[in-house]
């Protein structure tokens, strides 16, 4: 398979028309939708992916405006070029959803995840963590004799790294918000 | 205008103010504020069913013969549960209906209260779109964006929950006005892709138009549009299930039906072609066979005024996303602003090949003198009933299908089928609706007797109502179609699809208060249902036919539609492992 072909952001029109529609290799991709923000919403996206059998790799949910009840939904998830645009079809045919956008499609965006992360020890491994935490700008947030409680931000990898080092400094516990993302520029 | 009153006079008045004047319902306690209204008043015409699923598919037929939303009324806890099966069946087949269903008071919502149930929770997946209101003050306006969602776009039902409390609360009435609701589907077609689509049928040497439900749904005008279209062309045209009558039977470019148990001339055309146009239709699984071996050599067409639709199951080299009569509209400006240009000469070789295709007369089937064949049967009631103003329901399974390749349909909505969701017992209380909306038409149900039975309770509502609605069973003491496919695919295993201990059709018809006709020798037929026809009145028909005739042509699960079977073939392993787990 052609490195190129796997390339993402080419529409129809496109000069660069790489994605066969009906590749069978599955690719990531982040929507972003907006939606009314009324009772059952978050229901009805949820009811879609698990209806008709798509994956929700993370997802995240708030209200965005508040005088125009507007909320954010941010999912993550995988699957072949045609499944993920059926996936957003059928998002934009929700009658409270108000836009559906692919940031993996419409150009460069950040991802952003919160987490945090319980580590209990004592002497070296207690030190050794603190270090690690400096090393990933992580912020301590509560701490006790035998424990800390770290707070990090950063792209999905970035956090996966660091419960990597964690876990055997002694990880007890870890809480991850999901992933919200926006593109960038303008 | 604005106005204060209760609730349940907010809901009366809505629907009056949306041009409604029928629903169908059924009352119970959390529906007594809004029954009690409709008891003061005479604009609103209730139709009482005998349960709650006759009350949605009697608004299905009224919605699919009117082109108009259908309107019911139910109470909550089972009165909802029970509008599942309809919610779902007019989901799938894209049926514009309202369901008002009631609730518990807010202040009991969540306690497991008597006669509660989540209904917007388990209504979510099969309606368009549901609201529970919580609010009387906005009861009217939730009303009036409901009957939007229904009618616009993709059509489909939706679902208002009221609480009681909410209907015996005073609020301020707001009377319909110009949707300001975001939800504003797009109804014309990207020109750019329409041109494209006019190049094509410039170009094309065996092309054909596929139709679908979409072409009836968009209205009378889009009939029209396709009609002119494909008489100005000269190309052959078949239909889904649920787009017969949008082109004529009686027309020279008629195909029939297309798909699993479709034409063979259909059947063959679509895999022959070299252009296939889809005119509101969403390449069913009834209809692409194997999907890999579905219309190999064409270039697609996909007009679909859902985005959805479009590469869901065949990608479209031609997507075109907009409402039908709008998107014929202008591909006919297109094509003939460009010169109205066509491969005349192909075209008509193409059409040759199709009546070679036509000559192997695939519906024939063989004659008996003793029995009555329901093939027989369809095409006397067909030859008798054709010149009127007729209008067909049926049921599910094999009868459905020998409706659909025996009797002709000339115009669009005469023809009230549960296609996608295939719900048997859709038939009779379908076939009410459509009484109901039009009273001096003749109205048939063509039905299996296992189907029938599904939802015979609402004999009682044709009788109270005075509905001559005629149900045309055929009885073959069998699941009929799961006895075919047991036969074809389970070593003729039949499991439990005979119908035992059937009740006397003539005696129920007569403790209904209706008219009851038996009729089991091919040379009574046309005397007895001409006494159908002339009984002014319900009649159960009760037409004892062949047991054990299969439904044909037939694509067998996991097969190309140039490999169908065709009456009399052999039919023993005819689905291999992988064809047998599809349904």
């Amino acid at each position: 398979m052609n490195a190129l072909q796997i390339k993402k952001g080419a529409t129809k029109h496109s000069a660069y028309n790489l994605r066969p529609a009906f590749s069978e290799i599955e690719e990531r991709h982040t929507l972003a939708v907006l939606v009314e923000n009324e009772p059952g919403v978050l229901a009805r996206v949820i009811g879609l992916f698990s209806g008709r059998g798509y994956n929700i790799e993370s997802l995240t949910v708030a209200e965005v405006d508040h005088t125009g009840h507007r909320s954010r939904i941010t999912i993550v998830t995988k699957g072949t070029p045609q499944v993920i645009e059926q996936i957003k079809a059928q998002l934009g045919r929700i009658v409270v959803v108000h836009e559906v956008h692919d940031l993996t499609v419409e150009g460069p965006s950040v991802e952003r995840e919160l987490a945090m992360l319980k580590v209990v020890g004592q002497g070296d491994k207690r030190v050794e963590a603190m270090r690690m935490a400096e090393i990933f700008r992580a912020n301590v947030v509560d701490t006790t004799l035998d424990s800390f409680i770290f707070e990090i931000t950063g792209a999905p990898e970035k956090i996966d790294a660091f419960a990597d080092l964690m876990r055997p400094l002694g990880l007890a516990e870890i809480a991850r918000t999901g992933v919200a993302a926006l593109r960038r520029g303008l | 205008m604005t106005r204060e009153m209760t609730g349940a006079k907010m809901v009366i008045q809505a629907l009056k103010d949306q041009g409604v004047d029928t629903i169908f319902g059924y009352p119970g306690g959390a529906a007594l504020p809004i029954y009690d209204e409709i008891f003061q008043q005479n604009d609103i015409r209730h139709i009482l069913v005998r349960h709650e699923q006759g009350a949605v598919h009697a608004a299905e037929g009224y919605a699919r013969s009117t082109g108009k939303v259908g309107v019911c009324l139910v109470t909550s806890g089972p009165g909802a549960t029970n509008t599942v099966t309809g919610l779902t069946d007019a989901l799938l087949d894209s049926i514009p209906l309202l369901v008002i269903s009631c609730q518990v008071p807010t202040f009991l919502i969540g306690s497991d209260a008597f006669q509660e149930a989540d209904t917007v929770g388990i209504t979510r997946p099969c309606t368009k779109h549901n609201w529970l209101v919580k609010d009387t003050d906005k009861l009217s306006s939730t009303i009036h964006e409901a009957m939007h969602v229904a009618r616009s776009g993709r059509p489909g039902p939706v679902l208002v929950d009221i609480p009681k409390d909410v209907q015996f609360a005073s609020g301020t009435y707001e009377a319909p006005k110009p949707s300001t609701s975001h939800y504003k589907p797009r109804l014309k077609g990207d020109l750019e892709e329409i041109t494209e689509l006019v190049a094509a049928i410039e170009k094309a040497k065996r092309p054909v138009f596929y139709t679908g439900g979409g072409v009836v749904n968009s209205g009378p005008a889009a009939s029209q549009l396709l009609r002119e279209l494909v008489d100005a062309t000269g190309f052959p045209v078949t239909s889904t299930l649920m787009g017969l009558g949008s082109y004529p039977a009686s027309g020279k470019n008629w195909l029939g039906m297309l798909g699993m148990h479709g034409l063979y001339e259909a059947n063959m055309a679509m895999h022959g072609c070299d252009l296939l146009i889809n005119v509101g239709a969403r390449f069913d699984d009834r209809i692409t066979g194997r999907i890999d071996a579905f219309s190999p050599k064409s270039k697609k067409a996909h007009i679909d005024i859902d985005p959805s639709s479009i590469n869901k199951v065949i990608k479209a080299d031609i997507p075109i996303v907009g409402d039908v009569a709008h998107v014929l509209e202008d591909i006919l400006k297109i094509w003939k602003s460009r010169g109205r240009k066509t491969e005349v000469e192909a075209v008509s070789k193409w059409n040759k090949q199709i009546d070679e295709w036509r000559a192997v007369r695939c519906l024939t089937y063989r004659q008996s003198e003793t029995s009555i064949k329901p093939q027989y049967a369809l095409q006397r009631l067909e030859a008798l009933t054709k010149d009127r103003d007729r209008y067909i329901t049926t049921e599910v399974g094999q009868h459905q299908m020998w409706a659909a390749q025996f009797l002709g349909f000339e115009q669009p909505n005469r023809w009230m089928t549960s296609g996608g969701l295939g719900t048997m017992g859709y038939g009779l209380p379908a076939s009410i609706g459509v009484q109901i909306a039009h009273p001096e038409s003749l109205v048939i149900n063509v039905a299996g007797e296992a189907s029938w039975l599904m939802n015979m309770q609402e004999m009682g509502t044709a009788v109270q109502f005075r509905l001559p609605v005629k149900q045309f069973i055929l009885n073959n003491e069998r699941l009929g179609m799961v006895r075919q496919w047991q036969e074809l695919l389970h070593g003729e295993r039949y499991s439990q699809s005979w119908s035992e201990a059937l009740p006397d059709f003539v005696k129920l018809a007569e403790a209904f208060g209706a008219k009851g006709i038996l009729c089991k020798d091919p040379k009574d037929l046309d005397d007895a249902i001409m006494e159908m026809l002339d009984y002014d009145g319900p009649v159960i028909f009760d037409c004892l036919v062949e047991k054990h005739e299969n439904c044909f042509p037939m694509i067998p699960s996991g097969k190309a539609h140039n490999e169908m079977l065709l009456g009399d073939a052999d039919t023993q392993g005819v689905i291999d492992s992988k064809g047998s787990v599809l349904v």
